[in-house]
């Protein structure tokens, strides 16, 4: 028998009985800016190698959406905060070993070069846009010269935002669900999971281009079931702490919830739907993209509540 | 210097004094505490063992708390005390979150609140509130780097041991067994 009960009647909101700092506002966040990087990472590729005009959607309809997309997530963020009035001295100091600073600092620069980069495809997403003054069309012109230099600072600030979404939980020691490297991955993977859904979406009836990213988005679910089979494994294969943790999903309130919202709606099914689309099997695109999204915001949601609950006291 | 407490879990009696005294002495917001005290038992029935303790920030040397702060509220103060700055904090909880321990809570006006070793009362050479009412005596404070200390001189003769250790955090609060 080993029992701890604490005496003197502590009861602290948000820490006691178990940790509940962190509800719905950073899990939505970290989705988000997994989605925004997905989004960015892939039409900065795309403008990289030079095939924009293979991939009009992925490469300038789809990051047309990404500042709003960020807005929301800086928002949900925002949300969050207790002190909210303080939030700005988010911005007087950049300390590495924070990856909240690092992260914020990453908004920071991301956040007006989305702005930007949205703004330079917005036409060519949209041939009926007008801008309401004739600055902004000779602005943007004068910006579009440098494309291939913002789509390698976006690529760059994408990749940090996408590991960011994971490493936020990951470098947390005390709490075990967390404390894997895997969870940078695997929310970078997601994220780009997510954008290929979001994509899909907003892909005509019949393209070219819906199939290569029905291909992508399989390869990406692959992954992402790989990864999600080695988190579990290095749960189980490292310290009590983290094997006691890893009984939230298996076996725990959380097994439901991961096994069958995260791995199968969220990862397997669409990936099977993908593979009868593929198959010319008359599949609606919305319904593996919809299961994609939704699947990608339990993924951080279940990580996020469970990993509050997991505990070193053993 | 380097600041820290050790508390005899064969004196304490679990009287929960070191926890009022601490929510006077700091006006600790009603419903909240910075300093708890836990009764933990081990063994089967009838070879049972019973443990109090008197919890608190462990004002780690390798504190976590203060890594994971991305403006620096979270700060070593005096000696190593970790200290929180009200008005440099956002209420981002990533120092909750990374507190192995629970120690810190977020106070009603936003910021994070936690143990401060009675910083104030260190600072003009008096004992922490916790220490200085504790009917048993069963709490040491000072500094550990100093051998002459009290504090030192029972390290060095009573069997101790510190919470999670396992955590890598270097607490400078310590239990003697």
């Amino acid at each position: 028998m080993k029992e701890e009960i604490i005496v003197s009647g502590k009861m602290n909101q948000g820490i006691d009985p178990v940790l509940s700092v962190w509800p719905w506002e950073v899990p939505a966040d970290l989705f988000l800016a997994g989605l925004v990087a997905g989004i960015l990472i892939i039409s900065s590729f795309i403008t990289l190698i030079g095939k924009r005009k293979n991939y009009p959607i992925a490469a300038n309809r789809a990051p047309v959406f990404a500042p709003i997309l960020l807005i929301i997530a800086l928002f949900l963020l925002f949300l969050d905060l207790s002190h909210k009035l303080y939030f700005w001295k988010l911005y007087t100091t950049l300390r590495w070993e924070s990856p909240m600073s690092w992260g914020a600092w990453t908004y920071l620069f991301l956040t007006p070069l989305a702005f930007f980069w949205s703004a330079i495809n917005v036409k060519t997403a949209f041939p009926n846009w007008v801008w309401p003054y004739k600055w902004i069309d000779s602005f943007i012109d004068l910006i579009k010269v440098y494309r291939i230099w913002f789509a390698w600072a976006i690529m760059i600030l994408s990749l940090t935002l996408g590991i960011y979404t994971g490493v936020l939980l990951s470098a947390i020691n005390a709490r075990p669900i967390w404390n894997t490297a895997i969870l940078g991955p695997l929310f970078l993977t997601s994220g780009l999971t997510c954008a290929t859904a979001f994509i899909l979406l907003n892909c005509p009836k019949k393209s070219n281009e819906k199939s290569m990213f029905c291909k992508i988005s399989l390869i990406s679910l692959g992954i992402q079931a790989w990864l999600l089979i080695h988190l579990v494994m290095g749960y189980l294969s490292s310290d009590l702490a983290q094997v006691n943790a890893a009984k939230l999903f298996l076996g725990g309130e959380f097994t439901t919830s991961f096994w069958i919202i995260i791995v199968a709606f969220g990862t397997l099914i669409p990936a099977f739907l993908h593979v009868l689309y593929l198959r010319k099997i008359k599949i609606p695109i919305i319904i593996p993209s919809i299961l994609i999204l939704i699947g990608g915001f339990f993924l951080r949601y279940i990580i996020v509540v469970a990993g509050q609950i997991s505990h070193w006291k053993l | 210097m380097r600041y820290a407490m050790a508390i005899d879990t064969k004196k304490c009696v679990g009287c929960s004094d070191c926890v009022v005294a601490c929510q006077t002495e700091n006006n600790v917001p009603i419903g909240y505490c910075r300093d708890w005290v836990v009764e933990a038992t081990n063994g089967t029935y009838p070879d049972l063992q019973l443990e109090i303790r008197s919890e608190r920030c462990n004002h780690c040397s390798n504190a976590p708390c203060v890594r994971s702060c991305p403006t620096e509220a979270s700060h070593y103060g005096k000696g190593g005390i970790v200290l929180v700055e009200p008005n440099d904090c956002i209420g981002c909880k990533a120092c909750i979150a990374s507190c192995p321990y629970d120690a810190r809570f977020v106070h009603p006006e936003g910021y994070v609140d936690k143990c401060t070793f009675c910083i104030h009362r260190v600072e003009k050479g008096d004992q922490p509130a916790c220490v200085s009412v504790c009917p048993t005596k069963c709490m040491y404070f000072g500094d550990a780097e100093d051998p002459n200390s009290e504090i030192s001189k029972i390290l060095t003769k009573r069997k101790w041991k510190t919470l999670i250790p396992e955590a890598g955090t270097n607490p400078n609060i310590y239990y003697l067994i």
